[in-house]
């Protein structure tokens, strides 16, 4: 199959790097992925990237977990077993609320955090004992790559890398 | 170099002049004698609405009788219950219930009680006698707050604009200390506001002095006999406290207070105008950071010890170790907001060429984080008081409840909730008009908590947001805008002479799209 072929791109400093997806766009070819060994700020802006819906589920997972604990002390303080704490048996969670507050912030920074983690684990495909999908190791060290997929346009593709700076420019099969 | 128009000016000055003509007219209608006082009570009375200020005794009477006939009916339902129990089942099942009567009992008991630890309901409690004495007593009471009440509106917004220019003084010399580069473009903005601090602190030495000379009478704790045991006055808790809470250290402290700051500022001022043309590798620059570092630490002793002995010091009796933060925190999240404000301001008058919505958006995020630093130590002074539930400490919390219910609640909104719902968005905090929505509600929400910091010691329940509060509140503002905006007109916008000048222009959070910039501009 033809558009199984990629062309990989190697960079060490990621201000060429940016520079270097920045030409690559303006030219209209369609960048697959770029594996960078850290967090390259603006990376996705630069890539025409739609921006992270991330921190939209971590307000919904927050409002859950707060949700959640109001659920657990209710059922814990007031219904199951209903306890007279410094005095406040007023076996109403509305009145011994203030009590509770520390419980509802906790949760909900725990549901928030532990849930957005998990949904960025799985929105990147990674799991324990997961193989690694970068396909070179220098990726994880000092070098940044750029995965371009290849349709008849070798020569050109390859011409235009050579001029952003690429210290390493190879055709290969993805499989 | 920005200048400071005509037409700001004369605003400015008209609100001065409308606020003073307001606080001169609030100290001409007090009450001259008790007569009158007696009058307004019964009026009070004669219009019992729903409104806190016409909350008078009778109202309370007949709270007082109402929880009384509740806890007998209550223990009457729960006899009931018990005899019937008590045919039925089997003793555990008895001692169960009569537990329940005593739980009851004593929750009811404790409801009961709970308003009393209020000096107010206490005179109510004896008010059932009706007698006339005891009306007289009453009267003179509310005449002692009615007295209070202009100096009290002008003190909430003096402390105020007051406070918030001292922690934008503060702020700006955090930013020196940790040679913060994103702000330099800022530190013309935040210098001027400090300028502000010059007359706020003139007007405070006079009301402190005035407070000295009794000429007003916030400070209970100033009485006459309070710490003499002969005296009908005497307080055996002030007395305790005489060694700290005395008229001659407490005004001492209070001009070490204003000098230290009005010195710094005087100081930094200069300096920083002198860093611009300085051109001495930078000896001037770190001439003020050493000073700044040296302020930074006299600031956090004596606004701690200000807010002790100018707030807290207005319920003598009761006492908070955090009280301090709490203050610090609700005038720091003001003093940011009061910087973007202006920020904003001058840059839509395009005086501020370097500053960008980065900065904007940087000024926004720290709104946002002060606000929930501010409710976090709000709530864990309540929480704690609450918890307890220690008669002395309740009484703060008790009174504010029960007399300013309204206004303390909105606070909570106005400081809590909106500032998170506004602000939480990272894309809300880069958009002028939207900070500034923000802001609004947060500038209000914290004159209200001062308001409430300060009212139910000195006014009580006669309390009300009139033309003495409003005038006041005028009046400040007219003094801030023409001492700031007069400030900034006086020195170069741009401190040239700042060795990170450069890396604040190119400041750019690397997630938001700045006004007039498409993608493409990006990184």
């Amino acid at each position: 199959m033809e558009s199984s072929k990629v062309i990989h791109a190697f960079y060490t400093d990621d201000e060429v790097l940016m520079d270097a997806v920045k030409a690559v766009i303006a030219k209209h070819h369609h960048i697959e992925e770029v594996f960078c060994p850290f967090p390259v700020h603006g990376l996705d802006k630069a890539m025409g990237l739609a921006p992270t819906k991330l921190a939209i589920t971590a307000f919904f997972y927050g409002i859950t977990g707060l949700c959640f604990a109001i659920w657990m002390t209710n059922y814990m303080m007031i219904q199951d077993w209903p306890q007279d704490i410094g005095g406040k048996p007023s076996f109403s969670w509305v009145d011994n609320m203030p009590a509770f507050v520390p419980i509802m912030f906790e949760l909900t920074v725990f549901f928030a955090a532990h849930l957005m983690v998990i949904t960025f684990y799985m929105r990147s495909r990674i799991w324990p004992f997961k193989e690694a999908e970068n396909p070179d190791p220098r990726t994880t060290d000092d070098h940044f790559l750029m995965e371009i997929p290849v349709h008849n346009n070798e020569a050109e593709l390859t011409a235009l890398l050579a001029t952003t700076g690429a210290v390493e420019i190879n055709i290969v099969d993805k499989h | 170099m920005y200048q400071f128009s005509g037409k700001l000016k004369t605003f400015s000055l008209a609100l001065i002049l409308l606020g003073a003509l307001g606080i001169a007219f609030s100290f001409w209608s007090v009450p001259k004698s008790i007569e009158e006082v007696k009058e307004i009570i019964s009026h009070q009375s004669s219009h019992d609405g729903g409104h806190e200020t016409s909350k008078t005794s009778v109202k309370k009477d007949i709270h007082q009788i109402e929880v009384i006939e509740e806890v007998q009916s209550k223990e009457q339902n729960v006899d009931a219950h018990h005899v019937n129990n008590e045919v039925e089942v089997d003793s555990t099942g008895v001692s169960h219930v009569s537990n329940g009567i005593k739980e009851i009992h004593d929750t009811i008991v404790e409801n009961n009680h709970e308003p009393m630890h209020v000096e107010e309901t206490l005179h109510v409690a004896e008010d059932a006698h009706h007698s006339d004495n005891h009306d007289a007593e009453h009267a003179e009471h509310v005449f002692h707050q009615l007295k209070n009440k202009p100096w009290s509106a002008l003190y909430v917004s003096l402390f105020f604009f007051l406070g918030v220019t001292l922690l934008v003084l503060a702020f700006y010399a955090s930013q020196r200390v940790a040679q913060s580069a994103w702000s330099v473009v800022l530190f013309r903005v935040m210098e001027a506001i400090t300028a502000n601090l010059v007359p706020t602190s003139i007007i405070m030495l006079i009301v402190v002095l005035a407070a000295a000379f009794h000429i007003n009478h916030m400070f209970p704790w100033m009485a006459e006999g309070i710490v003499d045991p002969t005296s009908a006055n005497y307080d055996p808790i002030i007395a305790g406290k005489s060694w700290w809470m005395n008229v001659p250290g407490w005004t001492i402290r209070s001009i070490i207070y204003l000098s230290i700051w009005n010195a710094y500022r005087w100081f930094i001022r200069r300096n920083s105008i002198k860093e611009d043309t300085a051109n001495d590798g930078y000896k001037t620059y770190k001439l003020n950071y050493n000073v700044s570092v040296g302020f930074i630490f006299l600031f956090m002793i004596s606004e701690s010890m200000m807010s002790w002995d100018w707030i807290m010091g207005l319920d003598p009796h009761w006492f908070s170790t955090l009280f301090g933060w709490y203050v610090l925190a609700s005038l720091l999240v003001s003093a940011l907001t009061v910087i973007a404000f202006v920020t904003i301001y001058l840059r839509s008058k395009d005086a501020l060429p370097g500053v960008n919505d980065s900065h904007i958006h940087d000024l926004a995020k720290f709104m946002f984080g002060f606000s929930i630093f501010w409710t976090y130590l709000w709530f864990s002074q309540f929480m704690l008081i609450w918890y307890a539930d220690i008669p002395e400490e309740t009484t703060y919390f008790a009174m504010r409840f029960n007399e300013y219910k309204l206004p303390f609640m909105a606070m909570i909104v106005m400081n809590f909730v909106f500032p998170i719902l506004l602000l939480l968005n990272s894309d809300f905090k880069s958009i002028p008009w939207f900070v500034v929505l923000g802001g609004i509600v947060i500038l209000l929400g914290h004159y209200v908590d001062v308001f409430i910091m300060v009212m139910p010691a000195t006014v009580g329940s006669q309390w009300s947001f009139g033309i003495a509060e409003l005038s006041a509140l005028l009046f400040f503002l007219g003094v801030f805008i023409y001492t700031v905006f007069s400030a900034f007109a006086k020195a170069n916008p741009v401190p040239k002479g700042n060795p990170f000048l450069k890396e604040s222009e190119h400041f750019h959070y690397y997630n938001i799209e700045h006004r007039g910039e498409g993608s493409g501009d990006h990184h």
